[in-house]
């Protein structure tokens, strides 16, 4: 069975006319990045991948996941992680309640909070378990929601303008940080970007997207 | 759907046949045990109120009577209400049990065969009822014909500050100049509050020379002529009425805070006992006192009528009973309860309860029997629909 | 394996039952709420054309409105039910919108907030009689003016309460509204990112209000159209206050319908149903012009805001916006505070400050019978409020999750319960529900306040639900979260203040609700408001305080608690706590 994420003629189709067409594979481990302007479709491409497209658009096609057709599967089965330009994380929850919201069901109430713990280590945020999301800075932010996401154990990974809230610093740090996890994991990553260097950087092909009409 | 109309059919027969018979009071009594009685009546009044609650409990002690009093802002909703069951085909258990009813209100539902008797007349407590000396069987000129029964005597009085108003006036006249060399100190209720409209027919059965024609139904030949004086004396009052008539207390009882504030010096009630009830209540200041006029004063009957599809008949029966109990007619007569005049005949009831009646202290702002002078009879009720509305079209759109 | 294989198939048959159950939720709705009105409305629409077979009349015939247009009060009722209605709406949104432009943020603003949930839970009616006892000739304020500074000794024979341009009735309007706007406004505010904008205009040069005015208002305004829209047409059809406060002489359209829906006289019925179909085309021809009117504003502003002005006379303006606010404010609770001051009264001469006597008296006689009224309508108003939001929560998850949106012109059907005057389709739905065999009791008493709820309710919460960054959904159902596990962990918890608020709104809605509980309850019902309008026409002001007092308070406690349970609960949660 073929590993990886597969667009098979994926259109998306927004009142009745073509917005994008794609077929593509990415392999286990591979980056491929979309670029184009904004309209053209980049992230509702994304949304079709997990299942939300919203009421307005229909789309055509396949996609298939680790050889595993998810079309048509419900958003929460499809394994598909995803990650925005903002941190998105659950302002109710503290940091250790969002990454277990995360973190798969199962395991004792310790083995959770090893994992948790485990998890927060592995980038840099000891004991931040108990703090207020609100109160963290935005690239600590930015690891929290990556490790959330890792810890659902997805099987491909996608990327909504992941790096465009965060400055220069930051955002090369968080962005080889995001591509190191992504491949120590095999995972698949789709990045829709506007930025050529995070392109470059994600070191797989590029896709630029034109208007159809 | 289809079952519960068969069903409907099946029972509406029996119930029709199960009215009770208040010729067979045991029966009436054994039926009423365990029912609920809604009785629908003016509910504005605290004092009514009261005494409204205290009824309920004693016809729960004595006859396991519930009473529920529906507090209504006009009266009138209710005979809506029963009109629009009947409409809507619910003739066995209406949501109306009784209601405090009397003039237009009775001649409607009388008129739309929407009340349940005759049965006051089979009531044990009426033969207790002065039924020659007072108006207990002719509402408004209109039978009563036992379709409701009486609980309580009105009477128009005149309520005045003696603070600030010392003396009584003898006549619509008089109380017209008075108006003119004190504004702004008198009002009435708005009609076609009950009150309100009494007012205009006080007026008009004062300054008629001959005010019996009041009693033959308003037609549209004989209105004009006759009701023309009354319009003239408004024109002149009203310019010096309190707020100058381009506002008006909603009810009677909406009138007493406005003796109290020192607003109004002169208004006017229904209830001869009413002034001293607020005094005692310390509503109304003690200079408060009550007159009526030379000519006497219009008079009337508080009823309460059964609605056809009551669904509780005999509890009501034994309501409308009870309140014409010597109990209840001297507890409604005390001014420090209610101060209402009581319909009973004083010479029918036991010397221990005659004594009961003696023993009440009427209160100072309350006019004896002998005091109250002649009680002028409604006119008939076509005539208050008509002044009301006629009223509304000269002052109730006047500004 | 066998048991995980299990667990999967239970899972995989309540997904599909939701899946069942979910989805026709709109309809239900929309059937809870246009059932009643549509066939309420029918009822007036034929009797209006001269059709009522109960009173032995055939149409159709226009002669209804012949009688209607006949009578002499008629223009001046018009006048006053547009006039007060698209006044009171007007001003009562400037005071709020310039108050949060010029406040927001500041310690003035806070203390005005933190008296917001008071001044919400008042009813309409309370308000009213406290506005009436503060400002009559005789009332606390010209008492506490007298005879030192006024010289009177007696009080002025001055028309306030009643007035003839139905001012004071207005004002009554006003000081109600400007809260209730105020908290739409806020919860709005909670959704946009509303601070960021306002500094960055700030940094601009602009002055606090202009530049709140200029960036944040025209999304606010966005958020809040519908309530705006809801007050219009309350304050227009409104009958509780304009008895209490507004003009007799002739009355408003509103209050001369509910008089000739009441006349014993059937024919006047038809009249009446003339009149409710007028006030509905009043209404609707209200929000038109009012809509237009937004347009027009809309192209003012954005002149101004092309225009480039930094907002010179922001002091001023911004100084007169805090006193009207102050004076709203203060009107409400000085009148509840002179209802408890009547509530205690024994005689009270004019112009003594404080009642002659002061007792319990008044407590004792009035009290037990308000303990009865307040469990119906604490049962009732509960009750009625959990399936409103049950049925606003499930109609807004179910456009979430499956697109079953209503389409803009839709969306009016859902406020057509608030927009088409009570007095127009509740005799209808007497009958309707008499016919049903379903004539009286707290059950279709429920069932009518649920009409009036339910639109309130999702008034209140539809916006900020769908303000909700639906990423957040996107992201949680990547994580593996089922729909409802969303909805129960993510999104309800992030929304538990507009839920709360939402649920105070209903409550209050249903504890101040006259008409449909006496007509739908053929009066068997007691509730704390239909027994307080009973006792209104009577003027005791001694028993109106007491049942004022506790109509507020039990509108006051879920108000209180809406704005105090996030707090509690989200108090080390800075990213949900807002304003």
């Amino acid at each position: 069975m073929d590993k990886g994420l597969t667009l098979r003629d994926v259109t998306i189709i927004k009142n009745g006319a073509p917005l994008l067409s794609l077929s593509r594979h990415i392999d286990p481990g591979e980056v491929l990045s979309i670029m184009g302007p904004s309209g053209v479709g980049k992230s509702t491409l994304l949304a079709f991948i997990t299942g939300t497209l919203a009421p307005d658009f229909s789309a055509t096609g396949t996609v298939m996941l680790d050889g595993m057709d998810i079309t048509h599967a419900p958003a929460h089965q499809r394994r598909v992680g995803i990650l925005f330009q903002d941190d998105l994380l659950f302002p109710h929850l503290s940091v250790g309640a969002n990454l277990a919201f995360g973190l798969r069901a199962g395991g004792t109430k310790r083995d959770r909070r090893s994992r948790i713990d485990e998890a927060l280590a592995e980038v840099g945020l000891d004991g931040f378990a108990d703090r207020d999301p609100a109160t963290l800075s935005g690239g600590q932010k930015a690891r929290v929601a990556l490790m959330r996401m890792l810890l659902s154990e997805p099987c491909g990974l996608l990327l909504d303008e992941p790096f465009s809230r965060l400055d220069t610093a930051l955002r090369a740090q968080v962005r080889a940080l995001v591509f190191a996890r992504a491949k120590a994991r095999a995972l698949p990553v789709l990045m829709v970007t506007h930025d050529a260097e995070d392109a470059d950087a994600a070191g797989g092909d590029i896709v630029t997207l034109s208007p159809l009409h | 759907m289809k079952h519960l109309a068969i069903l409907a059919a099946l029972i509406a027969p029996i119930a029709t046949f199960a009215d009770p018979n208040p010729t067979d009071w045991d029966a009436v009594k054994a039926e009423a045990n365990g029912q609920t009685v809604y009785w629908n009546a003016w509910g504005g009044s605290t004092t009514t109120n009261d005494f409204l609650a205290w009824v309920g409990s004693r016809v729960s002690e004595d006859y396991g009577v519930t009473l529920e009093h529906v507090k209504l802002t006009d009266t009138a909703d209710a005979v809506t209400r029963v009109l629009a069951e009947k409409q809507a085909g619910e003739n066995d258990d209406g949501a109306i049990d009784m209601i405090w009813i009397n003039g237009a209100n009775f001649a409607a539902m009388k008129e739309a065969d929407l009340l349940f008797g005759p049965y006051a007349e089979q009531l044990p407590n009426w033969s207790v009822v002065d039924s020659a000396g007072k108006a207990v069987q002719s509402d408004f000129t209109v039978p009563t014909d036992g379709f409701e029964s009486p609980w309580a005597m009105a009477q128009v009085v005149f309520v005045h500050d003696t603070a600030d108003m010392p003396d009584r006036v003898g006549s619509m006249q008089a109380l017209l100049e008075w108006t003119q060399a004190n504004p702004g100190r008198f009002s009435y209720p708005q009609p076609p509050d009950f009150l309100g409209t009494t007012f205009l027919k006080q007026v008009l059965v004062d300054i008629l020379p001959d005010a019996s024609v009041l009693s033959a139904p308003a037609t549209d030949e004989n209105y004009e002529e006759i009701s023309a004086p009354l319009w003239a004396y408004l024109d002149a009052l009203t310019p010096n009425l309190w707020r100058e008539g381009k506002a008006y207390p909603a009810t009677g009882t909406a009138m007493f805070p406005l003796i109290a504030d020192d607003e109004l010096d002169l208004s006017i009630s229904f209830s001869p006992g009413a002034a001293s009830t607020a005094i005692a209540n310390l509503e109304l200041p003690d200079t408060v006192r009550t007159f009526v006029l030379d000519k006497g004063t219009i008079g009337n009957t508080s009823f309460v009528a059964i609605p056809y599809n009551s669904g509780s008949k005999a509890g009501a029966m034994i309501v409308a009973n009870f309140l014409m109990s010597p109990e209840a007619q001297a507890r409604a007569q005390d001014p420090a309860i209610l101060g209402y005049g009581t319909v009973l005949d004083m010479v029918a009831i036991t010397a221990d309860q005659r004594a009961v009646f003696d023993s009440l202290d009427l209160g100072i702002a309350t006019l004896s029997p002998a005091d109250l002078g002649t009680v002028q009879a409604e006119p008939h009720p076509s005539w208050a629909s008509r002044l009301a509305d006629g009223w509304a079209d000269r002052y109730g759109v006047a500004q | 394996m066998l048991r995980s294989k299990l667990s999967y198939t239970v899972k995989r048959r309540r997904a599909r039952k939701s899946r069942r159950l979910l989805p026709v939720l709109p309809t239900l709705t929309l059937l809870a709420m246009l059932g009643p009105v549509i066939a309420g409305l029918y009822g007036t629409v034929l009797p209006a054309f001269g059709h009522l077979p109960a009173a032995g009349l055939t149409g159709p015939s226009l002669s209804p409105f012949y009688g209607l247009f006949d009578w002499a009060g008629l223009p001046r009722a018009v006048m006053l039910s547009v006039g007060v209605g698209v006044g009171a709406t007007a001003l009562a949104l400037t005071i709020v919108a310039l108050l949060t432009a010029g406040w927001s943020g500041t310690p003035a603003f806070r203390f005005l907030e933190r008296l917001l949930s008071p001044l919400l839970s008042v009813p309409h009616a309370a308000a009213a009689f406290g506005l009436a006892f503060l400002i009559t000739p005789s009332g606390w304020l010209s008492r506490a003016l007298s005879p030192a500074v006024t010289g009177w000794d007696r009080p002025p024979d001055l028309l306030i309460v009643h007035d003839a341009w139905g001012l004071t009735m207005m004002a009554g309007l006003v000081i109600k509204e400007v809260p209730f706007l105020l908290l739409i406004t806020l919860a709005a505010l909670g959704q946009a990112d509303t601070g960021r904008s306002a500094a960055v205009a700030q940094a601009l040069g602009y002055g606090r209000l202009t530049g709140w005015l200029k960036t944040v208002f025209p999304r606010v305004y966005a958020q809040i159209r519908l309530p705006v829209y809801v007050v219009l047409a309350y304050s227009m059809s409104v009958v509780d206050v304009a008895i209490i406060l507004g003009p007799n002489t002739p009355p408003s359209l509103s209050v001369y319908i509910v008089r000739l829906m009441s006349d014993p006289d059937l024919a006047m019925r038809l009249q009446g149903a003339a009149a409710a179909l007028l006030q509905l085309a009043l209404v609707i021809g209200a929000l038109v012009a009012w809509r237009i009117g937004e347009t027009i504003v809309a192209a003012l502003g954005y002149r101004w805001i092309m225009a480039g002005a930094r907002g010179k006379i922001d002091p001023i303006v911004g100084g007169m916006a805090l006193t009207a606010g102050g004076v709203c404010a203060f009107l409400v609770l000085a009148g509840i505070v002179v209802l408890g001051v009547w509530s205690f009264a024994g005689y009270w001469s004019f112009p003594n400050f404080l009642p002659d006597q002061l007792f319990l008296r008044n407590w004792m006689r009035f009290g037990p019978g308000t303990m009865d009224a307040l469990g119906e309508t604490a049962l009732i108003a509960a009750v009625v409020t959990l399936a409103a939001l049950v049925l606003t929560i499930g109609c807004l998850e179910a456009e979430y999750r499956y697109g079953l949106s209503l389409t803009s012109r839709g969306m009016w059907l859902l406020y057509l319960p608030l927009l088409v005057p009570q007095t127009a389709f509740l005799p209808g739905l007497q009958t309707l529900m008499l016919n049903i065999g379903a004539d009286v009791g707290r059950l279709p008493v429920m069932l009518a306040h649920l009409v009036f709820v339910l639109p309130y309710v999702f008034l209140s919460l539809a916006d900020p639900f769908r303000a909700w960054d639906v990423r957040m959904g996107t992201i949680a159902n990547a994580l593996g979260a089922r729909p409802d596990r969303v909805l129960w962990q993510v999104r309800l918890p992030m929304l538990l203040r507009p839920v709360l608020t939402a649920a105070a709104v209903g409550l209050s809605v249903s504890v101040g609700q006259y008409l449909a509980t006496l007509l739908i309850g053929g009066g068997r019902v007691a509730t704390l408001t239909t027994e307080a309008v009973a006792l209104s026409s009577g003027g005791d002001r001694r028993a109106i305080g007491v049942y004022g007092l506790m109509q507020t308070g039990a509108a006051l406690i879920p108000f209180t608690l809406a704005l105090i349970v996030p707090a509690i609960v989200w108090r080390n949660r800075k990213g949900l706590r807002h304003g």
